[in-house]
Order: structure tokens, then C-alpha cells, then sequence
């Protein structure tokens, strides 16, 4: 079909290239050779890449392709590190918690067509969290654009609805001015995913035009001062004061804000599952987290505050349950870079718009100094929850091992700074509510998506952000199944870290729902058969172990820690072992079921 | 210990709306839909009728007509959307479009706005000169007139155009077009802010270049 097409002159001889080897790529000698001759001969892909390392980028993720080939042999004289990844879903996954961690946009790469919709659910994953992540597809040729040509897929289009912005880029000699701006905006303001679709034909022409140096960060933004003073007046009369601490409170770096806030004026924190370790979990003012699976002391307390500081969270249904009965008495005040987070699900009485970090230092300057003595009744109410609501599990030796047990035990085990990512599932609720988390950014998870098989490659993603810190995994054995070839790059990077799967031999989530709501019809929900986790485990070439007993789990876990390299530990706990508390779907916050009972 | 099981907690007495608004004396509100014209001033790039429709149509918002021309800037486009929603949802599709990249500028237009609409209808031709008294009535124009139909054009507001129809509707119509709305600020009010901030700006530029 490339035949009997024009194609233009810089894109013809590497188009037949792309014809033979397909998605694969293939061998890239004779490119190689090229561009070893003539390092300073200057292309589209070169200016991409020359953005890239402007940006101070160290990582990429990606698997390579035709219609990506330019880019990545652009890549070869570099100082940028490739990670090949076995799948593009991991590394958009890896590229999302590199820039978790980092704080900086994380950077993937895919081809055209199944290259790119691979890319799919990571990036939808990236905008529901509100991660920074630049994905970058190579594309057909412009001429072919539209001729339903081999690999192609309308990238732009496709991705339109789950990233913050994306671009074709049409011309060679903007083409570094598209990706420095992408990057740009992945990471200011309210982060997200951004796209940059490359057709080769522009990726290979020749351009002296260089992408801009990169341009300063804008200052990040105050809300109005009368508006913080109408606020602070709102909290500084209420009787039951409350922060909900969100993710926004991690993406602005503002959790000394945050701990200076709370704890000068006494008040009580609940975090959202985003929010998680933007506030110690351990201090006496922290609740933890609230919504369907969060505490049942974060949710009394939510559902009984007069007034509420919500910052930096967009209310998902999973946080409010039914939005009828959420914070019934409180007044809001809402804090939110963006406007379009204000009374987008709860109304706002007090719109704070600016960065999480900002207005808390406005609303601490605009308070009253030091606690108010009418809170220690609200705080010592607070208090009563924790030891009504405790969270809690039974160890009976005569009983399957509780994934809870394994949870708490490896936290022991570990540093306070320890990077923690989750699958999707029971065993993802579990690590939420058994690890205590101290740290911002130590908790990373897949939220608004529920992305099942995100913890895996999101481990990889963190560990090569933070390569002197302890990463775990914990997954579930549906959702490690999802992405298990990544361990095959766990392998290849030789990444020190432990995967624990909570192995229940089942969706577990599913099934817990099914027994709740369905009638107990565990329809497609239960495994009849398992691979050998840990076998498979040494497949790939990294170090396998089994544990279902309480007494082998200390020694187990610390072997698969003290292991140089990958470890996947299958822990096979209890499978009739559910996640409590929960709050059923559209449900009060307050009327959360502490067991089968409840429901 | 635990303490209370569900049913046995203390409620909190107030309650939201479906709107996410806390009912209670001070704070009660319950909105209807209402129906209202929102202008959007965009880049003149390709993609950025889908990605607004996209936009409006993924988030569930009622949208009745989308229009989209040439403003006096040919880098710019004017998008005039009419909505029916209830006052959080139209206030959420003007946050929600100025997240969107090429989108300059939104304004809601006030009721005072200067709407109008364009329909092109073609009916049997066996009365013309009935035909051509409606025409008159609603001050439109004859486009076609041939043996069997006739074809006329009619500008208007909303209601005018729904009335000129149903008025047609006795000779048969065979087929129609509506263009949607569009729709300008009255009088000295700019539509949106942009162009306001554009046209001063030219203006003072042309200012300093004649001292010059």
C-alpha cells in the first residue's frame, strides 16, 4: 500500500523499513550506522529528544516500534536511559509513578497504532489521579494519515477525552517547541497526562530548528485574600473543624503546609486515598483515611463536622458515598487549583482557588493564633471514634493467614520512607489500611481508574526514581496476572524489589460484592486454577517464595527483602477474609458495615 | 470494643442535595434546568469543535444547539453553545471549556443577548400565495419557488422560528434546516473578555503608531 502512494523524500527509505519489521522494529543497523556517521546531522526526533533532556529527563519507558523508530534512534547517542518495558500499559504505569515519585512529569513511549491504544489505560489511569506523565506515539506518515494505513490509529483522538492536552505534531520545526510545551503542561498546575503523536515522516525530516530552553515554572498561585478571610472567619466560628487532606495536598508538595496547619491549631485530619501520608498516620490528630474502606473514625468524623477544609480533593463518589447524605452539617470550604473542582459534586461555601500550599500558609496567617479551646471536645469526641471504630482483624492459629497480618508485618520490617504500590483489589484496601504511612508519595496506587495490574510496573517506575528506597508491591493474584511479564524487566534492570501477592484465588473485590448484593453467585469471580506464583517468578528469572503459615512469614518476607533483585512472594491467605469496614456503594459515610452483619 | 452498629449511630440532622448543596434554612437550594447561550471564543484550529462537543457530550451536559464561525480575528472562532441545565451544570460546562486548550474566553450571554437562528424550509407549492403571506408575516424570503415546492428562509429568535414553522406546517413541510443559535452581547457590552482585551490593545497600538 506505501507503494502506490507519494510518500515524501525523507520518509521513503525508511518506510519500507517499517513495512518488514512491523511493530517489533526489528534491526536498525543501517539507521544506526547513519546516524553514527553524521551524529550531528539534526532532525525532528532529534529536537524531541533534545526537549526531553532540556526537560532533565533521566528515564524513558517504552517499547520500541515502526512508526516510533526515528525517536528512539535519536535516543542512541543520549544520556536519556531507555527502560524497554514488555507491554506499553507498563509503561505508562511506570511512567506515571516515576512522576509520583518525582514530582516531575514521568515520560513513555509507544508506536503508532496497537503501540499507542496500549498506552490507553495508562493514561486514562495518569488523568483520573492527576499524575504527570508525557506519552509519546510515533504515527504513520502525514500522507498516510487518514488511509486507515498499516498501524495507524487516531491517537489524538483517542486520547482527547483522558489527557490534559495533546498535540499532532505537523511540523519538524515545532515539533521540540510541542514537547517541551507537553511536558510543560503535564506537570504545572493540576498535573495530568499529556500527548505528542510524531509522524515519522516529520520525526525524520531534517530541521535546524531546537526546541526552547525550558522555560521558568510559573509561580504558583494565591487564592484571593478576601476570600481567605471570609474562610478563615467560617473556621474560626465552627465548633467540629475538619481538614480532608486530598491528593492535590501531594501534588503541590504541600504537606509541611499541611502538618504545620493541623497541628498548630489542633485540628483533626482525614485524608482521602490520594491524601495518604500527607499527614503521619501515626499522630494523634490523624484519622486516616475516609470513603468506602477508609476508617470508620474518618468517617464519623466526616459525617459530623460543622465545617470542612477540603484541599486538594475532588470529591469521587468513592470518598462522599451518596452525596445527599455526605457532611450533612458542614459548611465546605473547598481549596482546588482548579476552578472546575469547585461545586463540581459538593458545593462550596468558601471557594478557595490556588495552589494547596499557598492557602494553607494564607488561611494559617489569617487565623487566630493557636488552638481553640472550644475544639478539644470535637478532638476528644474524635478520639472516642478511634477506640470505638478500631481497625482490626482476628489471628486465630487455627485460621488461613490474614493478609492483614502479612501487611503490618512487612511494615515492620521496612524504613518509614518505603515506596508502597498496589494493584487494584481487596489487597490494594489492605495496604491502605494496615501500613502505617508517614511520608507523602509513599502510597501509590491506581484510584480513580482502579486500574487493575498498575502495582507491578508502578513499582518498577518508583524504583528507578528512588533507586536507594525500599519499594514493595502489593498486589493481588488477579491483578499481578495482568502485568506479570514486567517482571521480565524487573529482571533485566536488576531492580530490587519485593512483590507480595495476597493470593485468595479469586477478584477478590468481586467476591465480596457478589456475597454482599448478588446473592453470594460468585459468577466469574473465583480462580478455579493459579499459576505458581513463585515458580513463575523463577521463569522470568527472579527469586520465588510461597508463605501461608503465621510462623514462616517473618523469615519469608525478610529473605524476599534482603534478596538483590526481584522477589515475588505468594502469600496464600485466607480466602473468605473480606475488607472492612465498608461503606456500601452511595451509601452514608457514617453507616459503615464493620462486618458481614452490617450489610 | 466496637461501638454502635449502623442503625444504632447517632445521624447528623442535615442532609445535601443531589446538587452536593447542604439544605438547611440558610443554605437551601434546589435549581431547575434552565435554558441559556454560552459564547466561547477558541483558536481557530482544527479539532476544536470536537474536542468542545467532545467535552459537552462525555460529561452529560443537555446540550441544545452548537454553532461555530469566524470572528473579526482570523485566528479566532466563536462558539455559541445553548444548554439546558440547572444553574451548578451550566456553571460547570464554562469551567469545563476553559480547561480545554484552544478555548480563549467563556461567557454566559444574559438574557438581554441578541439571538438569532436561520431555518431553511421547503413546503408543497400548492398554495403559493398563502405560502408567500406567512413568508411575509414572519418577514423571511422566498429562496425557490418552483411547481411542486417552495422554498423560503426565515431569521429570528428561537420562538420566532418555532412559531414560522408550526405556521408552515399546514401546507406540508417536505424538509428543513436550522442553523442553531448564535448570539452577541447587547449594545456596549463585549461578549467575551478576550476580544475586548484585543480590541483595546489594537486600538492603542494604532494610536501609537500614528503619533509615530
Amino acid at each position: 500500500m506505501s507503494e502506490g502512494s507519494p510518500a515524501r523524500p525523507a520518509s521513503q527509505e525508511t518506510e519500507t523499513e517499517t513495512e518488514t519489521t512491523g511493530e517489533t522494529g526489528g534491526e536498525a543497523d543501517a539507521t544506526t550506522e547513519d546516524a553514527a556517521a553524521t551524529p550531528e546531522r539534526t532532525t525532528g526526533a532529534a529536537a524531541v529528544v533534545t526537549a526531553l533532556e532540556r526537560a532533565n529527563v533521566e528515564h524513558v519507558f517504552g517499547v520500541q516500534g515502526g512508526a516510533i523508530m526515528p525517536v528512539y534512534d535519536a535516543l542512541y547517542h543520549s544520556d536519556i536511559a531507555h527502560v524497554t518495558m514488555a507491554h506499553e500499559q507498563g509503561a505508562a504505569h511506570a511512567a506515571d509513578a516515576y512522576g509520583q515519585v518525582t514530582g516531575a512529569p514521568g515520560v513513555c513511549f509507544a508506536t503508532s497504532g496497537p503501540g499507542a491504544t496500549n498506552l490507553v489505560t495508562g493514561i486514562a489511569d495518569a488523568n483520573m489521579d492527576s499524575d504527570p506523565v508525557l506519552a509519546l506515539t510515533g504515527q504513520v506518515p502525514t500522507n498516510f494519515v487518514g488511509n486507515d494505513a498499516f498501524q495507524e490509529t487516531d491517537t489524538v483522538g483517542v486520547t482527547r477525552p483522558i489527557t490534559k492536552a495533546n498535540y499532532f505534531a505537523d511540523d519538524e520545526t515545532t515539533i521540540g517547541d510541542l514537547v517541551t510545551e507537553a511536558f510543560t503542561v503535564a506537570g504545572e498546575g493540576r498535573p495530568g497526562p499529556t500527548l505528542v503523536d510524531l509522524p515519522k515522516d516529520v520525526t525524520n525530516a531534517e530541521t535546524e530548528a531546537r526546541p526552547p530552553e525550558e522555560r521558568d515554572a510559573a509561580a504558583a498561585p494565591a487564592a484571593e485574600p478576601q476570600a481567605v478571610e471570609r474562610a478563615a472567619e467560617a473556621l474560626a466560628s465552627a465548633e467540629k473543624p475538619l481538614v480532608l487532606a486530598g491528593g492535590g495536598v501531594t501534588k503541590a508538595n504541600a504537606s509541611e503546609e499541611l502538618r504545620r496547619f493541623a497541628t498548630t491549631f489542633e485540628v483533626p485530619v482525614v485524608t482521602t486515598m490520594p491524601g495518604i501520608g500527607t499527614f503521619p498516620e501515626d499522630h494523634d490528630l490523624c484519622l486516616s483515611w475516609a470513603g468506602m474502606h477508609g476508617t470508620g473514625y474518618a468517617n464519623m468524623a466526616i459525617s459530623h463536622t460543622d465545617c470542612l477544609l477540603a484541599v486538594g480533593t475532588r470529591f469521587d463518589d468513592r470518598l462522599t458515598g451518596g452525596i445527599e447524605t455526605f457532611a450533612p452539617d458542614a459548611t465546605v470550604v473547598h481549596v482546588d487549583i482548579d476552578p472546575a473542582e469547585i461545586s463540581k459534586n459538593v458545593h462550596a461555601d468558601y471557594p478557595l482557588v490556588g495552589d494547596a500550599g499557598v492557602v494553607l500558609d494564607q488561611l494559617f496567617e489569617t487565623l487566630p493564633d493557636g488552638p481553640d479551646d472550644r475544639w478539644a471536645t470535637w478532638r476528644e469526641q474524635c478520639a472516642t471514634w478511634k477506640e470505638e471504630y478500631p481497625m482490626s482483624y482476628t489471628t486465630p492459629d487455627d485460621e488461613p493467614l490474614k493478609p492483614q497480618f502479612v501487611v503490618e508485618a512487612l511494615d515492620e520490617m521496612t524504613p518509614d520512607d518505603t515506596l508502597v504500590t498496589t494493584g487494584v483489589g481487596q489487597h490494594q484496601m489492605w495496604a491502605a489500611q494496615f501500613w502505617t504511612y508517614t511520608e507523602p508519595r509513599t502510597y501509590i496506587s491506581s484510584h480513580g481508574l482502579g486500574t487493575m495490574g498498575y502495582g507491578l510496573p508502578a513499582a518498577i517506575g518508583a524504583k528507578l526514581a528512588a533507586p536507594d528506597r525500599e519499594v514493595v508491591c502489593f498486589d493481588g493474584d488477579g491483578s499481578f496476572l495482568m502485568t506479570v511479564q514486567e517482571l521480565s524487566v524487573a529482571v533485566r534492570e536488576n531492580l530490587d524489589i519485593t512483590v507480595v501477592v495476597l493470593n485468595n484465588e479469586a477478584i477478590g473485590m468481586v467476591r465480596q460484592w457478589q456475597d454482599a448484593f448478588f446473592g453470594g453467585r460468585r459468577m466469574a469471580s473465583e480462580y478455579r486454577w493459579m499459576p505458581d506464583f513463585a515458580t513463575l517468578a523463577e521463569a522470568f528469572g527472579a527469586r520465588g517464595f510461597t508463605v501461608d503459615d503465621y510462623d514462616d512469614v517473618a523469615d519469608t518476607l525478610e529473605a524476599a527483602l534482603d534478596y538483590d533483585g526481584p522477589s515475588v512472594v505468594d502469600a496464600f491467605v485466607d480466602p473468605a477474609e473480606n475488607v472492612y469496614p465498608m461503606v456500601p456503594s452511595g451509601g452514608a459515610n457514617d453507616q459503615f458495615a464493620l462486618s458481614e452483619d452490617h450489610l | 470494643m466496637h461501638g454502635p452498629a449502623p442503625e444504632e449511630r447517632t445521624r447528623p440532622v442535615g442532609r445535601r442535595s443531589s446538587q452536593g448543596i447542604r439544605v438547611d434554612p440558610h443554605a437551601e437550594a434546589t435549581h431547575e434546568p434552565r435554558r441559556t447561550a454560552l459564547s466561547a471564543l477558541v483558536y481557530h484550529e482544527p479539532g476544536v469543535l470536537a474536542k468542545v462537543s467532545g467535552l459537552v457530550s462525555r460529561r452529560q451536559f443537555n446540550i441544545e444547539s452548537l454553532t461555530v464561525g469566524s470572528t473579526t480575528n482570523p485566528e479566532t472562532a466563536r462558539i455559541t453553545l445553548v444548554i439546558e441545565e440547572p444553574e451548578p451544570g451550566v456553571r460547570q460546562v464554562e469551567k469545563q471549556l476553559l480547561k480545554l486548550q484552544p478555548v480563549i474566553s467563556v461567557r454566559e450571554l444574559g438574557g438581554d443577548a441578541i439571538r438569532r437562528e436561520l431555518v431553511v424550509l421547503k413546503v408543497h407549492g400548492d398554495e403559493p400565495d398563502k405560502v408567500n403571506a406567512i413568508t411575509q408575516m414572519y418577514d423571511g424570503r422566498t429562496l425557490d419557488a418552483g411547481p411542486r415546492t417552495i422554498t423560503v428562509e426565515i431569521t429570528g429568535d428561537e420562538q420566532k422560528i418555532n412559531d414560522a414553522i408550526d405556521a408552515y406546517r399546514q401546507f406540508g413541510i417536505r424538509e428543513l434546516a436550522r442553523t442553531g443559535q448564535t448570539a452577541l452581547a447587547r449594545g456596549d457590552e463585549w461578549t467575551t473578555d478576550a476580544e475586548e482585551e484585543r480590541y483595546e490593545r489594537m486600538q492603542t497600538e494604532m494610536g501609537t503608531s500614528d503619533s509615530e
